[in-house]
């Protein structure tokens, strides 16, 4: 090879003697993404190899940035509300149900109880799909195919119960702030609980595929480990911190709409391996599916809106609200100017923070386990780059 | 000339062995087209079979249930564009995929479709199946390197080590598969693959019953370690779509490409075929020893017609389901015309002459898609093994295995 390939220098990662081609030094630097199949959309994460090992990581992020941050200053309070189903478009309803409270903070108002208990159904059904999608795709990255078609199969029947509640499958805006847009329909309780009694035993059907796939754990135990300490030192939340031994939900933990009513428990694990994540994952949807059954039986009836002007104009001041998102803690943080937009928006989204975590977790293991951590972050690239 | 080519009709050995040039050639013209045949029907089986797996219909656009899908990818790949990096080695780059389709149609020289039908047989047989298809992996590795891009670098090398690693537990499975022909009264083994069916029908048992596990586990360690060799799930390392998008051919386009999948698919049949050949009884129907007699014979000599009816009715059964609209009519048509030609082929297989001789390729056949069948099934279960799992699955488990095999056999052989 007469031609040297130079090697692109936008990384701290550099090769120890970069005049050297790639083929001569012992060190590899290989992009992983913007267009990988297994980096779950746009995320680009540049290696540093010494053959499968990996020396070091560094996520490059922005492909997919909207400046949905930005766009809330020059919308209204009502008018953002859509545009937050666009960040986290497997968890739309969290989305939407964290914003719709943090504007009720504001406004110093509070949903009825009905409109709190479709909420809490509607959300966990969005939890149950989110866990669903990430448990097709993380299999899918680890090589098992089929799982895939199977927890696809499954969510389609919740979208279905969306489209069927709000007229959308992925970006719902199911919420009004004060409240819920809509009515349930006819059949509601009907349907949901028949979703119930035909979701139970798939989950079974995924867990004999994976759990004790001899294959599966041996690729997934002590794989990308994390400690309670480090989890906590980088902001990591939701599964992955609770895989790693913290019982912290904000469901219980700062209960926000109808949760306190409910009877569920917060599933912790023990390693912090991505084994234990996807356990930890799994009983969440089993606890999802209690926390549905309990809610649906006893929706309230009465209004489903809080009175709220026409025309919102919140006190001047600033709040932070978070809400358990399926993904980890989901804030917003609005500072309000007294004017119908607000000042600033700031959101805190659980994808973000976590995939901080990936350097730490895939150091010293090797190229396939990045693959195997990425996929168990379960990180939404509309909601990291926003 | 034409003496020379009926003096062999009479012969009993293969065409390479009677020293037949003509014969040879139409054998070797035969198992090609037949071995395209088997990989245009074997993408669209697996395709099928995955997906019914996994709960969705697969290829149903292009012909009846897809039938076409296969014909239509191959044009496809045909008049797309042949891309070469520009940093790539023009000439390795060219060779490579030469080299994979070469070594892995090469091997079915040897590959006994039953006691005649074979290009020749070679007294070497299996170690020249073994030793010419552990050069495929050279050309794995010419693309790897010539592509000179990271991801089919890093694919070639996760392949070469698989490769080697594999081979040598597969080898030593052959092993014990070739000393247990050697108990016989004479004391002579074989590596002749005619000659490994010959001592198993001799010794009226195949070769995965023989001192029972013991060729049991042989036949274990070859059918993983197979599954290794030609790099397919869960062992699809070189190719893992989700660490290194295509692994060793991600530079290859078009019909450069489609040689690669050829070659895959040919190896996956040619290792099946050892495997068949050395544990399964080649071409021998089931129960030959304990269903013996005219009966019985008659019995499994229907089998092969009785398959193809039964897949003509099938076939059928389908037209008849096929949704009644007007623009369906050619799909239903042509399908029905697909079950008719199957049907046919059935009868054909009735009439006395063509049932005896069509038999021993029957059964051979038959126990090789049950093998392909396996490779399907792994796909759609198994999860991906990591490259240090691989390599512990590879040294510390199948080698000491089949050390262990090889000398209990070999202990047993005496003994028994």
């Amino acid at each position: 090879m007469t031609d040297r390939t130079t090697i692109d220098r936008t990384s701290h990662l550099e090769l120890e003697h970069h005049e050297k081609t790639f083929l001569d030094s012992n060190e590899l630097i290989i992009n992983m993404g913007p267009q990988h199949p297994a980096t779950h959309g746009v995320l680009r994460v540049i290696l540093k190899l010494d053959g499968e090992k990996v020396l070091g990581t560094e996520c490059v992020i922005g492909y997919l940035h909207r400046g949905v941050e930005k766009i809330a200053e020059h919308r209204t309070y009502t008018m953002f509300n859509p545009y937050v189903d666009r960040m986290d478009y497997v968890a739309a309803v969290s989305n939407g149900l964290g914003y719709c409270e943090a504007v009720e903070k504001l406004l110093n108002v509070e949903a009825p109880r009905r409109a709190q208990y479709i909420r809490v159904v509607l959300t966990e059904l969005n939890r149950l799909a989110s866990h669903m999608l990430w448990l097709g795709t993380h299999a899918l990255d680890i090589g098992a195919i089929t799982p895939l078609f199977y927890t696809f199969r499954d969510r389609e029947e919740i979208l279905k119960i969306f489209e069927k509640y709000c007229g959308a499958r992925l970006t719902t805006h199911a919420f009004r702030i004060g409240g819920c847009s809509y009515e349930t329909y006819d059949g509601f309780e009907r349907e949901v609980k028949k979703f119930l009694d035909f979701v139970t035993p798939k989950i079974d059907e995924y867990e004999e595929l994976l759990t004790t796939n001899r294959i599966w754990v041996e690729r997934t135990k002590d794989v990308g480990k994390i400690s309670a300490k480090e989890c906590i030192a980088l902001g990591v939340t939701g599964p992955v911190l609770r895989a790693s031994g913290v019982k912290w939900d904000l469901r219980k933990a700062q209960p926000y709409a109808a949760y306190p009513d409910f009877d569920f428990e917060i599933p912790v694990g023990q390693n912090g391996d991505t084994y234990d994540r996807y356990i930890v994952r799994m009983q969440e949807m089993r606890q999802s599916l209690r926390i549905i059954d309990q809610a649906i039986g006893k929706i309230p009836d009465g209004p489903i809106m809080a009175k709220i002007p026409k025309v919102m104009k919140p006190p001047v001041g600033e709040i932070y609200h978070s809400i358990e998102a399926p993904k980890g803690e989901l804030g917003y943080f609005i500072v309000s100017d007294g004017s119908t937009q607000p000042y600033r928006v700031r959101v805190r989204p659980p994808s973000f923070v976590n995939l901080q975590a990936l350097d730490m977790m895939v150091r010293g293991a090797l190229v396939a386990d990045v693959i195997a951590v990425i996929g168990t972050l379960d990180i939404v690239l509309g909601e990291v780059d926003r | 000339m034409l003496d020379y080519i009926t003096s062999y009709l009479n012969s009993d050995t293969t065409p390479g062995s009677a020293g037949n040039m003509f014969w040879a050639f139409v054998y070797i013209i035969l198992i090609f087209l037949g071995l395209s045949v088997a990989v245009i029907a074997m993408n669209w089986l697996e395709r099928k079979i995955l997906a019914h797996m996994q709960v969705r219909l697969g290829p149903m656009r292009v012909g009846p249930h897809g039938l076409l899908q296969p014909i239509a990818d191959a044009l496809k790949l045909l008049i797309k564009e042949d891309i070469m990096p520009s940093q790539a080695d023009p000439l390795v780059f060219w060779v490579a995929p030469l080299m994979v389709v070469i070594t892995s149609f090469t091997v079915f020289i040897v590959v006994p479709f039953g006691p005649t039908h074979a290009v020749t047989d070679m007294n070497i047989g299996v170690l020249f199946m073994l030793g010419v298809s552990s050069l495929s992996v050279l050309g794995v590795v010419m693309a790897g390197w010539a592509s000179n891009s990271h991801y089919p670098l890093m694919g070639a090398l996760r392949s070469s080590a698989q490769m080697v690693s594999y081979e040598i537990a597969m080898g030593l499975a052959v092993v014990s598969a070739v000393l247990m022909t050697s108990l016989n009264k004479d004391g002579t083994g074989t590596l002749s693959m005619i000659g490994i069916v010959q001592a198993q029908q001799s010794q009226q048992v195949w070769f995965i019953f023989k001192f029972f596990p013991l060729g049991l586990i042989a036949f274990f360690i070859f059918a993983v370690a197979m599954v290794a060799e030609t790099n397919r799930a869960p062992f699809d390392l070189p190719e893992a779509e989700s660490e290194l998008t295509a692994g060793f051919h991600t530079e290859y386009s078009g019909f450069r490409w489609s040689l690669f999948f050829l070659a895959e698919y040919s190896a996956m049949i040619a290792v099946s075929s050892i495997a068949v050949t050395l544990w399964l009884g080649g071409w021998m129907r089931p129960f030959p020893n304990a269903l013996s007699g005219e009966t019985w014979d008659l019995v499994f000599s229907l089998v092969p017609g009785l398959t193809f009816l039964f897949l003509a009715a099938m076939t059928f059964y389908s037209t008849a389901r096929m949704p009644k609209h007007p623009y369906f009519k050619v799909q239903t048509i042509g399908l029905g015309g697909f079950g008719a030609v199957l049907a046919l082929i059935g009868v054909a297989l009735f009439v006395p002459p063509v049932r005896d001789r069509i038999q021993d390729i029957f059964w051979f056949s038959a126990k090789v898609a049950l093998s392909m069948y396996m490779y399907i099934w792994y796909r759609g279960t198994f999860p991906r093994y990591r490259f240090d799992q691989l390599m512990k699955v590879g040294w510390k488990v199948l080698l000491p295995l089949g050390i262990g095999v090889l000398v209990l056999t070999a202990i047993a052989g005496i003994l028994f």
